[in-house]
This record gives structure tokens, sequence and C-alpha cells, in this order.
């Protein structure tokens, strides 16, 4: 909502300045969100004279003037007006200057090889009226010469957000009622002129009883005989100082009426009206022309339409058609002044999309009783503007909105809020607002005004007597510091270690959107349904992910493109798995691409490899709490991994709880995003498989008793079935005797010459050591040979000779 | 001179020019060998009488107490010079660098994550999270935000469907919801979580980080609000004093509701929270409004209090110095690592929120 300060002074009578009123408006909830210099560029347009105007050199109908605006220097503009002449003063536009009428930015240029310095104006060209026939002669005195034309008929543009429970506080007169009530000023009463009403209503209204009748009350009055016509300068001014475009003086009546007491009307040529008005349900398929001249087919029915016995003439509280549109040369017309719904106007203006400042007015909520209020004001500036008889108003519909009516209680305030406030002053900001109150001993009967749809209930007066009272009168309670319940769940400590887990590894933590490309998405969720977008902000991100790959992988790209090629990513995230709320889970997901030891003078550069990743998502997880010998792995696979290189983690055995993928990115993927670093390795961690442990880890740990006896080691090389798995072979070592095995340790596996085409050789290296005592030469002879005789028979491996 | 002086200056004046250990096992063998100088005195004792022999015995063993010692002194000696000798050539140029390492980093928001908690905390709200996904139901209707409000526009939405029935959240509001039906008063959470708009340019993201509060119990007051906040504040921006300003606005799920601006200043381009005679919007607050309340199954004549809701990415921006806010989510590797935090950086109360 945009304000000037002298319109609003015509409400408030006020000695306050303007930064008074801009910070007091502010306090009470009328945010000011600028003040501007109306029409920045309007300043460019001085009073200037003519001091010479001579016939320009190659063409006859121009001139070249010598143009002064105050200064020693005088500026040489062509011009083709027939009257420039000496000594005319006028108006210049100097380079820079955004000329209304035609909205470009005016530059020197050659005119017919004589360079030009800025414009003289016609008044079509600043949009002062129609009139193109030679440049404006202004009649003022000298001393005026350089001043700006505008500056003086335009005050500053305050613009104020208005919250959208404040409909009355979309016209002017709301915004001095919600000012004076702070004591800043005091509000002006409306001095009500009598008009003559002797002429017939000559168009029957009616409104039609539809199921959703958008429209409760329609307010109409014919007025004949006018001369519609330029509106006067205060007029033209008023809607200037608050950038809007004059038209003609019944529609620029009507939007004064709207800007200034929150009242949008309507004006239709009754000429052009096919008998009578009825208001009512649209039909599917109707069409009109609107005034921004597009044309609206209603798909739908149940949109409230103004129609006459032929078409429809506009949409109620939006917007009106061409085909009653009032023109100059309009004669009769028929002002409108009606109620619709909020519901209503809303849902058809957003199927519609359509946006006018009667529609933002109607759907926060028109005063119901400012129907009649509305044709008086119109009708009576239409009378001296531009002549004519009125009717007498007929409103057709329900005009008796309910009073509504609050019993609030004081106490209430001070629950609240936190600090008191006596029946007195409550009465005293609640009048001042236009409540009428009844005072009982701990109570307030409050009358709310019909201008005030959002008020209904205590904590709506509540929250008025504070927001005048002043929020910076509350007396701030310091809180405790105490802590009943722990501040963070088991999940979400998990997710919080993880996150730490992974980036002391070297990867940097991202945040990518949770909507992703569904083309990359696709890639790495397979066989998964998709969760579409049903607006996306843009194509490439048209689907929530499935995958917490997708965006890593796209941003990965991004990087590798930029030219860092070794990067570790990870994000911890929501995937989607459909569209209902909470289908979705938190997965931690890490890209590794590129080399280990690249460009390093003492490291032997080579790249990421499984292992890598392996290690990664291993430490991770006995991190965030779970035991090394707990974690089951298996070459399990799902689709965007390598099938030969990745993995799955379960808990404790094939079937327990998936607790993560670990492996190279399938190239075939990282072909088709086509990464200039293809070697990729990634692993996903689904927390919400990790299972919260009954007790503390402090709780379940066993005591420490350390062995004293001397501890022996034995390697074994074993040749065993290629496929076989060395995770199992060192399980099934290990289980030979717990209490003795300490350790097992694969430090080389052997495929080649020596060894048969089907099997590898494997070397291990076991740990002994007892409790009980130092083991001797025949105890560790009979633990190896139990080793051995176990693995062949569990595995038909042989010992390497 | 006896036999013995003699041996001894003999062997003072081979010892001195000993320059290898080699020369020193030779003198060792010349004394202590088997037919050494040193053992070959020994093999006299017995002939010698009686009377003779303690006194030579005694003065035997003196001497060969003292040439091992000096051999031992020259074996020291010659070693360490055998060590230096050998040190000199290991000599590395230690301003080589180190073995090539990655340095992973937390993001920004997450870290101002763990500030926030860690502030909250401590005067013990407790974290709660919701979907992404919410019904239309939850994200609008329950929070006194109907169909035809046309607060509903201030929040441009994604949706999943066409109807409208489902979408991904605007705010982290709709937990206030989830939170109050699936438990009982009193309620004191914090709710950090991505949101959603479908708005794009320099200052918008289509998802950005918010932290909503709630605080209902039987007497809490708007006082109590600015007390928490004023708490927040101070102990986020890690100043003394803060200039907080309430300003009354409007939010459908609270009333009275007020936005709550800051003073800052900027000195030397940089921003100084607290002082100053600018203002900065940082968060919107207000007293859960009774509807919401009666939507969430509390009852509103025996609970009240307060909710707010603030901008992480902001937050994170304004402490940390961070122009962009699209960077966020950008995952440009150098971004990560100069605004990013080290894993080991936990925000902490004894130690202080940040280095």
């Amino acid at each position: 909502m945009i304000i000037t300060l002298p319109w609003l002074k015509e409400h408030l009578k006020t000695n306050a300045n303007e930064k008074e009123i801009i910070e007091k408006l502010t306090n009470i909830g009328l945010e000011v969100e600028s003040v501007k210099e109306n029409l920045d560029e309007l300043g460019k347009f001085k009073i200037a004279k003519i001091i010479k105007a001579e016939k320009h050199p190659n063409a006859d109908k121009l001139k070249v003037c010598d143009v002064n605006i105050g200064g020693k220097e005088n500026f040489k503009v062509v011009c083709g007006a027939p009257n420039a002449r000496d000594g005319l003063i006028t108006i210049y536009a100097q380079p820079g200057a955004i000329i209304p009428k035609t909205k470009f930015e005016l530059k020197i240029a050659k005119i017919r090889g004589v360079e030009s310095i800025g414009m003289l104006c016609s008044e079509s060209e600043l949009n002062l009226s129609k009139e193109s026939d030679g440049i404006i002669e202004l009649k003022v005195k000298e001393k005026e010469i350089g001043k700006s034309y505008f500056k003086s008929k335009t005050a500053k543009i305050i613009d104020i957000a208005v919250t959208p429970n404040r409909p009355d506080c979309l016209g002017i007169r709301g915004i001095a009622r919600d000012l004076s009530s702070t004591g800043i000023g005091k509000l002006t009463s409306l001095k009500k002129k009598k008009i003559t009403q002797s002429s017939k209503h000559k168009i029957k209204v009616s409104i039609a009883k539809d199921k959703h009748q958008g429209c409760l009350a329609f307010g109409s009055c014919y007025i004949k005989n006018i001369e519609n016509k330029e509106s006067p300068e205060w007029l033209k001014n008023k809607l200037l100082s608050l950038g809007l475009k004059p038209i003609s003086a019944v529609v620029d009546i009507t939007n004064y009426v709207m800007f200034d007491l929150n009242r949008p009307l309507h004006a239709y040529d009754a000429n052009k009206i096919d008998k009578e008005i009825i208001v009512r349900d649209s039909k599917e398929g109707e069409e009109f022309e609107a005034l921004d001249n597009k044309k609206y087919k209603l798909k739908k029915k149940g949109m409230c339409v103004i129609a006459d016995k032929s078409s429809i003439l506009g949409l109620g509280g939006i917007i009106g058609g061409t085909k009653t549109s009032t023109e100059f040369d309009t004669k009769n017309i028929l002002l409108e002044s009606a109620y619709f719904l909020p519901s209503s106007i809303r849902k058809t203006s957003r199927e519609l999309i359509i946006d006018t400042d009667a529609k933002y007015r109607f759907e926060r909520g028109i005063d119901p009783k400012s129907i009649t209020e509305g044709l008086e004001v119109a009708t009576e500036l239409i009378l001296s503007i531009c002549g004519g008889q009125a009717s007498k108003f007929i409103i057709t519909g329900k005009n008796s909105p309910k009073q509504k009516i609050i019993k609030f209680n004081i106490n209430n305030f001070e629950n609240l809020i936190g600090i008191p406030i006596s029946i007195n002053e409550a009465q005293k900001i609640l009048a001042s607002l236009g409540f009428n109150c009844k005072k009982g001993k701990k109570d307030l009967k409050v009358e709310i005004p019909s201008w005030r749809p959002d008020v209904n209930q205590d904590v709506d007066l509540i929250e008025e007597l504070i927001r005048i009272k002043g929020f910076n009168n509350i007396k701030l309670v310091s809180p405790e510091r105490k802590r009943e319940n722990e501040t963070l769940n088991f999940k979400q400590k998990l997710f919080h270690l993880s996150q730490r887990s992974l980036a002391s590894k070297g990867y940097l933590e991202a945040v990518t959107w949770s909507f992703t490309d569904s083309e990359i998405d696709k890639q790495f969720s397979k066989g998964e349904k998709e969760v579409t977008i049903f607006n996306p902000i843009s194509s490439d991100l048209d689907v929530l992910r499935r995958s917490i790959f997708s965006n890593l992988a796209i941003y990965l790209k991004k990087n590798q493109d930029r030219g860092y090629e070794d990067v570790s990513l990870f994000e911890i995230g929501p995937v989607f798995f459909g569209k209902n709320p909470g289908e979705q889970q938190i997965v931690v997901g890490a890209l590794k691409s590129g080399k280990v030891g690249r460009k390093s003078w003492i490291e032997k550069e080579r790249a990421v490899d499984v292992f890598d990743i392996k290690s990664d998502v291993i430490k991770t997880l006995i991190e965030l709490g779970l035991l090394e010998q707990d974690l089951f792995i298996s070459d399990n696979t799902k689709q965007c991994y390598h099938p030969g290189r990745s993995g799955s983690i379960t808990l404790k055995s094939e079937k327990g709880p998936h607790l993560a993928f670990f492996g190279e990115i399938h190239p075939a993927i990282t072909k088709k995003i086509d990464f200039k670093e293809p070697n990729i390795y990634g692993f996903e961690i689904f927390l919400k498989n990790i299972p919260e442990p009954n007790k503390k880890i402090r709780q379940t740990k066993k005591s420490f008793q350390p062995s004293d006896f001397q501890k022996s080691q034995r390697d074994f090389a074993f040749v065993i079935d290629k496929i076989f798995k060395i995770g199992l072979l060192e399980k099934i070592i290990k289980e030979i005797d717990p209490l003795i095995i300490q350790e097992v340790i694969t430090f080389d596996v052997y495929e080649g010459e020596n060894i048969p085409k089907d099997k590898k050789s494997v070397a291990i290296n076991v740990t002994l050591q007892s409790k009980n005592k130092t083991l001797n030469e025949e105890d560790l002879d009979q633990i190896s040979k139990r080793i051995i005789d176990t693995v062949k028979a569990k595995t038909g491996a042989t010992i390497r000779s | 001179m006896s036999d013995l002086d003699k041996i001894n200056s003999i062997f003072n004046a081979k010892i001195d020019s000993v320059k290898t250990k080699e020369d020193l096992q030779n003198i060792k063998t010349e004394f202590f060998g088997k037919n050494g100088q040193i053992t070959r005195q020994f093999k006299t004792l017995g002939s010698l009488d009686p009377a003779n022999r303690k006194e030579f015995a005694s003065n035997l063993n003196k001497i060969k107490d003292d040439l091992a010692n000096q051999i031992d002194q020259k074996d020291l000696e010659l070693s360490n010079i055998e060590i230096n000798e050998k040190l000199k050539n290991e000599k590395v140029d230690v301003t080589l660098p180190i073995r090539p390492y990655q340095q992973g980093k937390i993001h920004p928001v997450s870290q101002v994550i763990d500030e926030i908690s860690s502030i909250f905390s401590e005067i013990g709200f407790s974290v709660a999270e919701g979907p992404d996904v919410e019904t239309e139901y939850n994200n609008f209707t329950a929070l006194n935000t109907p169909e035809d409000h046309p607060a509903r526009d201030m929040h441009d939405t994604f949706y999943l469907e066409k109807n409208k029935k489902l979408l991904l959240r605007t705010h982290t509001s709709p937990v206030q919801i989830r939170t109050m039906l699936s438990g009982k008063p009193p309620f004191k959470i914090i709710v950090p979580g991505r949101t959603y708009r479908c708005d794009s340019d320099q200052t918008h993201a289509p998802m950005f980080h918010q932290l909503e509060g709630l605080h209902i119990d039987k007497d809490i007051s708007m006082g109590h609000l600015k007390g928490c906040l004023d708490y927040f504040i101070k102990e986020f921006f890690e100043v003394k004093n803060v200039k907080m300003r309430f300003r009354p606005s409007h939010f459908p799920f609270t009333e009275p509701s007020a936005e709550v601006d800051i003073g800052y200043k900027i000195v030397n381009e940089k921003i100084i929270i607290g002082d100053g005679d600018k203002w900065l919007e940082i968060l919107g607050c207000g007293m859960v409004h009774p509807n919401v309340l009666k939507n969430a199954k509390v009852d509103p004549k025996k609970y009240q209090g307060f909710a707010f809701g603030m901008g992480i990415d902001r937050l994170a921006m304004l402490k940390y110095g961070i122009n962009d806010l699209r960077a966020f989510f950008e995952t440009d590797y150098r971004w990560l690592s100069h605004f990013g935090f080290d894993p080991l950086d936990v925000p902490t109360n004894y130690r202080g929120l940040s280095k």
C-alpha cells in the first residue's frame, strides 16, 4: 500500500514530521518498507525558457532552440513543435529522462545533423493529457525556471507492507485511523455534502440465487447526462502522486475512492448494458474481454460474474469488461458499490491468474457497511466534476452484516502478555481504533467495527492493545537454565556424529536440494517409483530425489569441470520413496573421485579404489557405535554400483538390518553423466537401520583383562578356490578357538604362476595368546594343525608348500 | 719405572692416536688379549712372593680398571663420531610438503544448527523433526491458514499433486502440529529443518533452512518469548548486549505476532551485530493462536505459549560474513573449503560456540 504524507494529512490532523510518522507506522505494525521520491526520473523535467528558436538548417518543420534552465549555459534542442518560439516557458526533459508516454530513455542524438541535448515536451508525452499539438505553454514566473516541474506537485511515496489481516489499511483513511490511536494526531471527520438524487434508476439489478453466489450485496446509482472528461488537476495529481495513471474523470474518481477509503467501485457505461444487471454464477465456457485487454474463457462454474441480458460485463470485484467500459463520450453511467465474498474472489482470481487492486482488497475483506458511503462520495464527485443527475441508491441483496461483539476479560491481557493494562487504557485504545466499548467491572463489551474482519476473539483484541501500547513495554523474563529432557534423540545423535565422522575423513559436507533432475535420479534409482513435483521450479529439478547420489553426482561433475578431480563429498539428508508424508529416510551419502597421492613427491600416485571407500564406510559405522565384528560384509549390491567392485554391509548376518552399500559407481552411469574423471566410488549408510542399543556402551563394555603371557604369531599360506571369500576364511579361522586366536590378518593374496588357474594363494597371519600360560611349541603346533585341518575341511584349501 | 708404569705410558701414547674402532680393538687385544700386556701381568701374580703380591695386585687392578675405562671412553667417543658422521648424511629437506591429505569440512548450515541446538539445549529445549513432504492441512489449515487465506499467497508452494493436497513444507511450523498431536503439554522444542518455496533468484533459494521454536505451558507469556529470544540472540552472536526491537506483524498461526529486528552497524565494510542505528529483520514470532492449539488438541483455556521461526541460512550468513545465499547449495569445492568448519570444531557452551 502506498501513501503520501499530504494525502494522509487530509485524514489525520497532526504536527508530527515525516520521520515521526514513519517510525510510528512501523511500531504499530504498518511496516514502512521504503520512502521514495515520487518518480525519480520526473525530476529531470525542468521548467525552461526558450531563449531563441531558429529554423533547423536541414529541415523545414524543425527548429533549433537555445533553452535555458536557469544557469548561464543554454542547451541546443531540436524541436518540431509549431509553437516553439522565443521567450516561451515550457518543460524541458534532460538527457537520461524517461519519457512517461513512451517509457524510452532520452539520449543525446543528432537530428538531421544537429545535436539535440534533451527535448521539449508536449502534454501527451508527459501523460498529462492527450494534447500532442505542440509543446506545453506554462504561465509561470521567471524565477520558476530551472525548477523541477513535477516536484512541486508530488510528495514522497511511502510504501507500507500491510499484512493480510488488515484490509482496512488498504485505504489511506484506515492508516490515518490506526495512527490516530497512538496519539500522534487526530482523525478528521468526513464531511458529507448533500447530493440531489432526482433522476430515476433505470437499470434493474438482481443477484441470482446460485449455490456459490459470491456477491452478498450490490449497491448502485444511475447517473445520467454526465460529461466525462479529463480529471481536474487536483485529482490527476492525487493519482499521479501514488504513481497511478489518470484516465478519465469517472475512472479516476472510482480509483480515488478506492485508495482513499478502501472502497472499490466500478462504473459501467449504462447505455452499453443490455437491459439489466444480473449478478450470477459463471457458466462453463463463457468468454469475455476484460479491461486488461485480455480475453478470458471461464472454464468453470462458480465464478461470480456481473452480466446483462446478453453477456458477461465483468468479474465481480476483480475486473470489468471492455463491453461496458466508460469512455470520454459516455453519457450515462451505472456506478457499482458491492460486497463480494473473499473466498469467491480468491478462487476466481487464482483460477484465472488475475491480480487487480480491487481483487487485492475484496479478497482480504472490504467493509461491508461501506457500500453506501462509497456511492455517496463517488456520486458527489462525479456530479461536481462531470455534471449530470443522480438516481437514488438501490442496494440489492443483504446489507446488514451481523454486529460482532466480544466480551473481553481484561485479565486475559496480562496472562498472555505478561504486563497489566487498565480497563480505562484498554477502552481508550479500542475506542480510538473505532471499537465501541461498554465498561463492566472486569470486562469490556466490545463492538467490532465492520471494517475489521480480522478481530474475532480475545487474543485479537489483546493484539490490538499491545500493538498500540507498544511491544517495547513488555518486560522480558529471562529463561531458566534447566534441562529436563535430552536435547537430541538417538537418530539425531547419529546424524550429528556421521557429519563429524565423515568430515574427519576428508569429505566436504554438501547441502543440496531435496529435489533433483529426474534424468540423473533415474540412473541411481532404477526400479523405484518416481516422486514428481507438480510445479517444479525448472525442468531439471522436477522430482524428489530417490537417491542421495543424484545431486552429489551433479555437483561432483561441476567440481571436476572446474578442474578439481580428487574430490570427496558427502551429504546427509532425506531421500524419498513415496509422495506421502514420512515416506522418506535419512541417508548418509558420500562420493570420492580421482586419485590418491596425485602429484606427490613422496607418495605413489594411485587411483581411489573400493578398499578406500570400504575403509571409510566401516570406520564411520564403528564411530557410530557399531562393533566391527558385527559388520557383515557381502557382495550383495545394487544397480548403481559396479557389480564386481561393490558390496553391502548388514548387521551381524547377511539377513540382518541393512546398514550400507559401498563401491565403485557403475561405469555406465559415470559415462552417461560424462565425468571428466570417471573413477568414482561412493557409499550410502541407512541411518534408520542402525538399532538403538538398549544400554550405553559404557554399560556393556566388558572388564579389562589383559593376558600377562607371551603372544606368538604364525603365518599360513593357503591355496584356495579363487571364488572363495576371504572374509569368510578369516571368520572360519577366528572361530576355531576365540580364546587363543586373538587376531587374523590376511597379508597377501596371489594369483598366477605356480598356482592353479582356479585357485588363489592367501597368506594369513594369526596372533595366538592364552590368558593362562605362555604357549609352548607343542601348544602352537597343535593349534596350527587345528587351523590347517579346519580350513581344509571347511573350504577345501590346501596349505601351500 | 715399574713395568706397570711402562705399560701405562705405552697405553697412553697409543690410545691418543686411536682414530677408528679397529685401532681401538687392536689396543684392546694388545693389552687385554690372551697375551696382552695386562693379561701377562696377571699371570705373573702367582710367582710373586706374598709380601709384594698384595700391593702389586692392587696396583695392577687399578691400572686395569683405568685402562679399561679409557677404552670404553674411547669407544663411546668413536661411536658418537660415527653416529654423527652417519646422521650428517641423513639430512632431509623438512620444508618439502607433507603427504597429500584431504581436509574435510562441515557445512556452515550444519555448524549453525549445532550452535543453535547447543544454545537452546541450555534452557531446556529438545530438537524435534518432521517430514519434508506435508499435507496441505498440516502446513496451512491446522496453522489457522484456511484455503482462502491471502497469507497463502506469501508462500510460493511446491505441490506434489494437482489437487494441492500434498506439498513440500513451506515452513517448519507443521512440526508444531505434529509434536502437539503426538504428545501432551508442556512442549518445549526447536525444529531445524529444510523448507521449500518455489522462488529462486539472487536472494531466494527454492530450498532453505528454518528454525522453529515452540514453548507451550500453563503460564508462558510474551515476556518469556522476549526473554528467550534476547538470550538466544546474545548467545548466538556472542555479544553481551543486543539492541532488539519487536515490531507488530501478522502470522495466521500466532496472535499477537511480531517481527524481531536487531540493531547493527557497518564498520570497515563488516557488519557488527547488536549495536548501531540500523535495523535488521531476523525472525518472526508470537503467541500461539488459540485456533492452532485447538487444532492440535491442546486446550487453549489451560495452555498457552509462544512460537518463533527464523532463517538458519541467513543467520549463518550474518554471523560468518557470507554474502551469497545461493552458494550454500552449489557445492563448490572451494566455497565449502573456505566457509566450512573443521569437524573437531563442535560448538559447545563451555568451550565457546565458535573459534
